[in-house]
């Protein structure tokens, strides 16, 4: 009796061990959210929402800090980022600008897309936009073309006059992909999709192990994941391509072979 | 019997400690964090004669600020331990010195107890001086010891009214001594001067400033603040550059944060085996009034000096920090040894005039040491062919294949039936 009493103290033990591990969200679920939408942006890199493509995220602020967000993009997607600023009611013309950065903290080019823009006093808002340009599966560690990872949303007011500094504005962000298919597969692949702090993640998984991988004790730099996992690299359209081609061949070979051969035995 | 039996028992509750205390932590300890470290809040209010005004909503300053306090209590997420500080509550004479002593610990950083916290609050009437500084300096002592994040949220009315002692260069040391804390600032119906103060301070711990000129607005932005602490976010490890690769600290797998004054350049060191990857990336940030021209170059650099792979940017205007990155696969070689690669972070960013250069300004380094890639042998997907060229190409030599085979098999029949 007693045996067992104390057996499920130490189960209980256990499990307060474990509880506060099992609780802890990662930070793309944390945090304010209506609707699975996040209304809140971090102030840094490191406190960067999480935010899921085809999702509006909105934010408040004053004018003068610096929003970040957070998502996720894996290899042949088109992630096209956009945001809207409610100014506030009295302004004198501010500048506001979206950069984007990758998982390793660069600063990605835009193909296109108003990334600055500047707001004349009596505007009440500010629409930005920015394309980045196709996700690779891989790249040389020497260019900076886009990986499949983590990337941040940076907005902030560039041009402020300083009347205006901390003044009440409110922010909308919303990314959008669009999938480059076949097209922009390309060969190699990384290891490690580029999310700061994976290694960390990944010792961290080994350690739980058991499947609870998830759910590790100790906050994520950056909790990004994709939806259906990353893509492996493996499968791409390509080998539709290639093999529709290698049986077409074959068929207008035997064709082409026929014809050399008329009708009955050749020469009969 | 029953003695062997709590033996038993003692030993069972042991092995549960023993394995879930080596289960978990364990995984934290990695990145300098214990479990969750629960986050620190203290709200540093202003209690100086001023806040008497009545120009927010029709009611007084202090008024307002109870009102705020009172629903960012009730508001207020459990794991947070939230303490209170008021400056310029007690002496309402006339003496400089004194009255820049003034400043209390309302309620200590802890576990909230709502209803006494917010009684506490209540008791407060406008009174004396303004001393920011002292204030901040004592807010950073009242914080616990401990991993989880730092937060002051100053609340005010006015400019520090007890010079020298800047607040802005209070702030900066706070921020330089490495223990993860920031301070946010609300100025109450500012005017230019607390404007810049309190913009100043908040920039020189990476914090924000918001200027407050209704009563909802504070109590939402302050429940903001307190519900952004509250967000678990990873705490850097200090760490200490070098000014060469030689003595560089050793680097694993993590978050750093350090210092790098203007023109100096950090070095560090990681290692780094046969088929593996080391990623880095660094951002400084400008916590105080810089030129606007600015940038960032980060080294990845072989013991003897060679550069292998470099990240660079650079940029003009208003910013919070500038950043790069780079990564650096080691080829899985059969001969290749493990190496150590040098880091080097260096910044461009200069003093405007009249602007204080130490501390350093701070930098944040990521440092992930993963498997290395696949490299890519070809330039698509395994080498194949996509597209109506290919299909096009591979159907007309199919064809002529055909073709050819055909009329080489009919030569040979022809030559066959000659002999």
């Amino acid at each position: 009796m007693r045996l067992t009493r104390a057996f499920g103290g130490a189960v209980l033990l256990l499990g307060l061990a474990v509880a506060p591990a099992a609780a802890d969200a990662s930070p793309s679920a944390s945090g304010d959210e209506k609707d699975g939408r996040p209304t809140e942006a971090g102030t840094s890199f490191r406190s960067a929402t999480a935010i899921d493509p085809g999702v509006g995220a909105t934010a408040q602020g004053s004018t003068g800090d610096y929003l970040y967000w957070s998502f996720g993009a894996d290899a042949t997607q088109r992630p096209t980022v956009r945001a809207s600023v409610r100014l506030p009611e009295e302004h004198a013309g501010e500048t506001w600008q979206i950069d984007v950065y990758d998982g390793l903290r660069r600063r990605q080019a835009c193909r296109h897309g108003a990334q600055t823009r500047t707001a004349p006093a009596g505007t009440s808002s500010v629409e930005l936009a920015c394309a980045l340009r196709t996700v690779r599966g891989w790249a040389e560690p020497w260019s900076d073309d886009p990986l499949p990872g983590t990337y941040y949303i940076r907005l902030s007011a560039v041009g402020l006059p300083v009347s205006d500094v901390g003044r009440a504005v409110s922010a909308e962000v919303r990314v959008e992909t669009a999938d480059a298919g076949g097209a922009a597969a390309v060969d190699g692949a990384l290891a490690e999709p580029l999310i700061p702090g994976i290694a960390l993640r990944a010792d961290a998984e080994e350690a739980a192990g058991d499947g609870e991988s998830d759910d590790s004790a100790a906050p994520v730099l950056s909790g990004t994941a994709a939806e259906d996992g990353w893509s492996s690299g493996r499968w791409t359209d390509r080998w539709a391509w290639t093999a529709a081609g290698g049986v077409l061949a074959a068929l207008t070979g035997v064709w082409g072979h026929s014809l050399t051969r008329g009708r009955g035995r050749p020469g009969a | 019997m029953i003695r062997r039996k709590r033996l038993a028992a003692g030993a069972l509750a042991l092995l549960a400690a023993l394995t879930a205390g080596t289960a978990f932590p364990a995984t934290a300890a990695a990145d300098g964090t214990d479990g969750r470290p629960a986050p620190q809040v203290e709200l540093v209010l202003d209690v100086s004669g001023s806040m008497r005004e009545r120009d927010v909503d029709g009611g007084t300053r202090m008024a307002a600020a109870k009102q705020a306090f009172g629903e960012v209590l009730d508001a207020t997420p459990e794991e947070v331990l939230l303490g209170i500080r008021t400056l310029g509550a007690n002496y309402p004479g006339d003496d400089r010195v004194e009255g820049c002593e003034d400043t209390e610990q309302l309620y200590p950083v802890g576990p909230l107890d709502r209803v006494e916290a917010k009684t506490a609050v209540a008791t407060l009437t406008p009174t004396g001086w303004t001393p920011i500084g002292p204030a901040l300096k004592a807010a950073a002592r009242d914080f616990r010891e401990g991993e989880g994040t730092r937060r002051i949220v100053l609340i005010t009315d006015g400019e520090d009214t007890c010079q020298p002692l800047d607040p802005c260069e209070v702030a900066r040391e706070i921020a330089a001594r490495g223990i993860g804390l920031t301070i946010d600032t609300l100025g109450l119906v500012p005017d230019a001067r607390t404007r810049d103060q309190l913009l100043c301070i908040a920039e020189a711990t990476g914090g924000t400033y918001t200027s407050v000129r209704h009563k909802d607005e504070l109590a939402d932005r302050v429940g903001q603040l307190v519900e952004r602490a509250a967000e678990p976010t990873v705490t850097p490890v200090a760490v200490e550059g070098t000014d060469a690769c030689v003595d560089a600290p050793v680097l694993e797998s993590g978050l750093y944060t350090d210092r790098a004054e203007f023109g100096q350049a950090r070095w560090y060191r990681v290692g780094l085996e046969p088929g593996q990857e080391v990623r880095a990336a660094v951002s400084v940030a400008s916590d105080r009034e810089v030129n606007p021209g600015y940038g960032v170059l980060l080294r990845a650099v072989t013991v003897h000096g060679r550069e292998m792979v470099r990240g660079e940017a650079a940029g003009h205007g208003r910013t919070d920090l500038v950043s790069t990155g780079l990564r650096l696969p080691k080829e899985d070689d059969e001969e290749a040894l493990a190496e150590v690669v040098c880091l080097e972070v260096t910044h461009s960013f200069s003093p405007a005039a009249g602007v204080k250069t130490t501390p350093g300004l701070p930098v944040e380094l990521t440092v992930d040491v993963v498997d290395g890639p696949s490299d890519a042998s070809d330039v698509a997907a395994f080498g194949l062919g996509r597209g109506w060229w290919l299909i096009g190409a591979l159907v007309v030599t199919g064809f002529l294949a055909g073709l050819l085979w055909g009329w080489v098999s009919r030569w040979r029949v022809a030559v066959w039936r000659t002999n």
